[in-house]
């Protein structure tokens, strides 16, 4: 194994974003419209910084960086290897793309003189969430858990409704109780081994893996990990949540703040624990696979009984997360890649999604999927949009969903268990059930009064071209799949690469 | 089993009262007192930090000429962090009460629930 790279890279990406996060009230005071540029710049530089990096990793492995300088396992080490870089880049797209949308939408439903401090917590948010992801240090990324979920409570207690409020509200109690039983477990670790670092843990952890403190510690991360994750039957606080954030922030969570959930629970998991300890020690992988295939019916099901737009998309995450989980659980370079995989396609797909859900509440303040009759007319580019995430969450062949689910099902056969064919097959016709539905009113069914009045037009380019762009990407990755396929293959390689 | 109970009371201290903050939270309808159970969670997490980081016999960790034999500072350093985001989170959750009950007339977990339910609009 070639020796990590060391490289400022790293760092930069999280020290930008924190340090703007604090310069944003104070530049909007200079003008106005500085705050939504800060935001989109620095989503921007961070956008290009991850794909450089992910460039170098590709190059030499892995890279790191030392903070102060201080060798680890005695310092914080940040460091990136094929798994982070992937979704580094992921969130820093997501990012960008969402930080151009919300100009218009935030303008629309927050009071102006919000908007500063609206473009300091979204900055915030991001750098946590990238912090999490960038991190080698286990402590460091509770820290960086807390600063994504505080700044993340605080954007969803934006919303116009007053049970915005109730919402964050919920998700602040769940999500500290995860947060703190993530801590309690890193205290565990600590206790045993004496050390933070997660490459440190990962050698000084196989003898202790019989010690019953060890066990424990497991289990607090998993829990604490699947609240944050919206794992069912944890996923309580998230429909509401989606449901009464601000479009921006709905968008910027659904498909980042979950796939950097997955992201740590696969790190701790597979890097930190052996994967042989997940199958030989305790059963987890068994319980989790059980879950997340049950994750998967209920979530499609409970989609299908919505009348909110917004929430009928939560309750369909509730589903996606479980294929993430269920692709990762079977503990095969398959049906990994199919996980990874689908941390990045199901990212495009509910981005859109959601992105298209907001522009529809800008343009006609539909919130409603009834309200979405006769749309088509109304909205032709965002619903032509739309719907290729639909069909692409549907997993219709040419879209990225199909890669995915391609690949989750070939693990399962790989693992020899055909009955989750079932499941994913199952699943996949429920999502065209409700899928279908909306699409069939939206190009189908005749406008409501009160549609009918709204003059036919698109929304701003500032929100037209994001949504155009990832439902583009929902196709391009799909039609020519070969290269973030290639990318999680080598992660996954690196994940369970040693299994048996 | 003197060594289990006696010897290791810290640790017991902390599970109890974790389990009473965790009550709280799920039992309380009131929101401010769902936050003290929040809190006495946390804080429960803060002894165990401070427990694991105790040596027998250990001295405060300062640069002092009796600090040979001293405790280890990390998990002090550790909970220190914990502590400001306890701190953080608890004011965040003050604020958003604080919205509630300007917006619902009310901070009742249930009565919240009732006004949810009911679809008359709210009086801006």
């Amino acid at each position: 194994m070639n020796e990590p790279q060391l490289t400022p890279l790293p760092l930069l990406l999280v020290f930008i974003p924190l340090a703007s996060a604090v310069m944003t009230p104070l530049l909007a005071r200079i003008h106005r419209s500085l705050a939504a540029l800060t935001a989109q710049v620095v989503t921007a530089v961070s956008f290009v910084l991850a794909c450089v990096l992910l460039d170098r990793v590709a190059e030499v492995g892995r890279v790191v960086y030392w903070l102060g300088n201080w060798e680890p396992p005695f310092g914080i080490e940040y460091s990136v290897d094929m798994l982070n870089g992937i979704v580094l880049v992921l969130v820093s797209f997501i990012g960008v793309v969402v930080s151009v949308f919300a100009r218009e939408s935030v303008a629309s439903e927050i009071d102006e003189e919000k908007h500063p401090f609206f473009y300091a917590m979204f900055l915030l948010l991001f750098t946590g969430s990238m912090g999490i992801v960038v991190t080698g240090d286990i402590f460091n990324l509770y820290v960086f858990v807390e600063i994504s979920s505080l700044s993340g409570y605080t954007l969803i207690a934006m919303g116009r409704n007053r049970e915005a409020l109730t919402a964050s509200y919920n998700y602040l109690i769940l999500g500290t109780i995860g947060a703190t039983f993530i801590l309690l477990g890193i205290g565990h670790l600590y206790m045993m081994t004496g050390t933070l670092n997660m490459a440190d843990l990962a050698k000084l952890l196989p003898p202790l893996y019989k010690s019953r403190v060890i066990l424990t510690a497991f289990a607090l991360f998993t829990v604490g990990l699947s609240i944050k994750l919206a794992l069912f039957p944890l996923h309580v606080w998230m429909p509401n949540a989606y449901t009464h954030a601000p479009s921006a922030v709905s968008s910027l969570l659904a498909a980042t703040g979950t796939k950097v959930a997955a992201y740590v629970l696969l790190r701790v998991m597979f890097t930190v624990f052996h994967p042989n300890f997940d199958l030989n020690v305790i059963p987890v992988t068994r319980i989790l696979l059980v879950l997340a295939s049950i994750a998967i019916l209920a979530g499609s099901m409970l989609a299908i009984a919505q009348t909110n737009l917004k929430r009928m998309l939560a309750y369909s995450s509730v589903g996606q997360i479980g294929y993430i989980v269920l692709g990762a659980m079977l503990v095969n370079r398959t049906g990994m890649t199919g996980a990874l995989v689908h941390i990045v396609n199901h990212a495009l797909m509910k981005g859109t999604l959601f992105l298209a859900a907001g522009a529809i509440v800008y343009k006609t303040g539909v919130e409603t999927v009834e309200g979405l009759k006769g749309m088509g007319r109304k909205m032709p580019v965002t619903m032509a949009a739309f719907t290729v995430a639909a069909l692409s969450m549907v997993g219709v062949p040419l879209t990225v969903g199909f890669v995915s689910k391609w690949y989750l099902a070939l693990g399962a056969l790989d693992a020899g268990m055909w009955y989750l064919l079932v499941v994913i097959l199952a699943s996949s016709g429920l999502n065209a059930i409700y899928f279908w539905r909306v699409v069939d009113w939206i190009y189908f069914a005749r406008p409501s009064k009160e549609l009918e009045s709204v003059p036919a037009g698109e929304v701003p380019w500032s929100m037209l071209v994001p949504t155009i762009v990832t439902a583009g990407l929902c196709i391009l990755l799909g039609v020519q799949a070969d290269l973030p396929v290639s990318l999680a293959e080598q992660a996954a390689g690196l994940l369970v690469g040693g299994a048996h | 089993m003197d060594e289990l109970i006696l010897g290791k009371y810290n640790y017991w201290v902390y599970v109890a009262l974790m389990m009473i903050g965790f009550y709280a939270v799920i039992a309380k309808p009131n929101l401010i007192k769902k936050i003290i159970g929040v809190n006495i969670f946390q804080t429960a997490v803060f002894l165990f930090y401070i427990s694991i980081g105790k040596v027998e016999g250990g001295t405060a960790p300062i640069v002092w000429d009796q600090a040979v034999h001293y405790d280890n500072p990390i998990p002090h350093v550790l909970i220190l962090t914990a502590i400001v985001v306890s701190v953080s989170t608890t004011a965040v959750a003050f604020a958003l009460i604080i919205k509630i009950k300007e917006r619902f007339g009310t901070i009742e977990e249930d009565q919240i629930r009732d006004l949810r339910r009911t679809p008359t609009g709210e009086e801006t």
